[in-house]
């Protein structure tokens, strides 16, 4: 018999019968003793079995024709090779509308404070975005914002793009020259992931929507009350206005 | 693509039931495997461990922390009244149905993060240390939730079976 004292895990762990024999030999031996904390064990467990009889007629319903895995795997609905020639066309077709915003880009390109964050924000999105194996460190949305909010010293709201077909990913703390910031991943049915930056800004705390651009990235960055805010996707920027003005309204109202 | 067949198929029921105890929903949650199996299809050649047990369930239940997220903003709210019959199970004996509908009611009370590892852990048979994987947290988070959900739960059925009767009289008067 160990000297280890039982933790509320050990419990856990016996209910679940997740524990080494010899230390669930000890569990027994001490409930044995304790008569009240048996009871409270054992209603645990009662309500574990009626949760899992009460769920089991579904594992048994025969699965409906939406969920044909071999006709998925035949015919995938978003082929990654279609998603590339997609690609390839909308950098073509934007070309033409290329020309057009980086003229006007010159006349509202980000400045100063705006033009650092910005930067960090394409940064990202070249480094995370790109990466199939971990893109985001954390994906539960509630540590998320919790974890970068700490982080940050400020409450950060998690802008939703569900309403124009993103999904959120995940994101993780990132750092800048100008303390951390936190970064959200989107994704759409596609595959086609943007990235948010958002941080506390020094200089620049209120600023209008500015365009940037580099390579076959675009972003728009602003920053209103002395937090700054920057999108960033392989789309162009006439694409991200809509989404960027959807995350401006949802952050005025935390 | 064969393996992927031989291994993700015979998991499929286990997936429609975490998303149905999940979501409630019976159409909604066979949408959320739907979408589940098709991303799993495209990123089959991406995963990084040889069990796709718990990747599948990231997978999933990742696709409805964000469903719960839209109906959030969405306003949409499901009472515990209006849960669909068919959210559980259709076979059960007469006898046992009052307090199948009574566990999924109380299930349904309780906060997702809670309810997700109630399911992850105590239905679907996954370790802890993969649970963990699939909630994005570290296994303490898993261990304190655990607990948090088996007292809440207890506690919620505790005070039902006071008025169990009631329960009874308002279904009836229902229908």
């Amino acid at each position: 018999m160990s000297n280890r004292p039982i933790t509320e895990d050990d419990l856990h762990a016996y209910v679940d019968r997740a524990l080494e024999p010899e230390r669930e030999a000890e569990i027994m031996a001490y409930l044995e003793k304790h008569p009240d904390v048996a009871k409270r064990i054992a209603a645990y467990s009662d309500e574990r079995n009626l949760l899992r009889s009460a769920l089991l007629p579904i594992a048994e319903e025969p699965l409906p024709p939406q969920l044909n895995l071999a006709r998925m795997i035949e015919r995938p609905r978003r082929r990654p090779s279609s998603l590339r020639w997609a690609i390839a066309a909308m950098l073509m077709l934007s070309i033409g509308g290329l020309g057009g915003w980086v003229i006007r880009g010159a006349t509202s390109a980000p400045a100063g404070g705006l033009a650092a964050l910005a930067e960090e924000a394409s940064d990202s999105y070249k480094v995370y975005a790109s990466d199939h194996t971990r893109p985001v460190e954390l994906r539960d949305s509630f540590e998320l914002v919790q974890w970068v909010s700490n982080r940050l010293r400020q409450p950060v709201k998690l802008p939703d793009l569900s309403q124009s077909g993103y999904r959120l990913m995940g994101g993780r703390v990132v750092p800048t020259a100008h303390g951390p910031a936190a970064m959200f991943m989107y994704d759409d049915d596609h595959g086609e992931r943007l990235v948010v930056l958002t941080r506390p800004m020094t200089s620049d705390q209120n600023a209008p929507m500015a365009a940037h651009s580099g390579g076959d990235i675009a972003g728009v960055s602003w920053a209103d009350g002395g937090t700054g805010y920057s999108l960033v996707g392989p789309r162009g920027v006439d694409s991200l206005r809509p989404l960027a003005n959807e995350i401006r309204k949802q952050a005025q109202t935390i | 693509m064969n393996d992927m067949l031989r291994l993700v198929e015979p998991l499929i029921p286990a997936l429609r039931r975490y998303a149905r105890a999940l979501v409630r929903d019976h159409a909604a949650a066979d949408d959320l495997v739907q979408d589940c199996l098709e991303r799993a299809v495209i990123h089959w050649e991406q995963r990084r461990s040889d069990n796709p047990r718990p990747w599948l369930f990231a997978i999933l239940h990742n696709l409805a922390i964000n469903q719960f997220r839209r109906a959030t903003t969405r306003g949409v709210h499901v009472a515990i009244d209006e849960t669909n019959e068919d959210a559980f199970g259709q076979d059960a004996e007469q006898e046992h149905k009052v307090t199948y509908r009574d566990v999924m009611a109380k299930l349904a009370r309780l906060p997702h993060d809670q309810r997700a590892v109630l399911l992850l852990v105590g239905v679907e048979d996954l370790s802890y240390a993969d649970a963990a994987k699939v909630l994005g947290v570290p296994i303490g988070t898993v261990m304190s939730r655990l607990a948090r959900a088996r007292e809440r739960l207890h506690q919620e059925l505790e005070g039902a079976a006071g008025d169990l009767n009631n329960n009874i009289v308002q279904l009836r008067n229902k229908t």
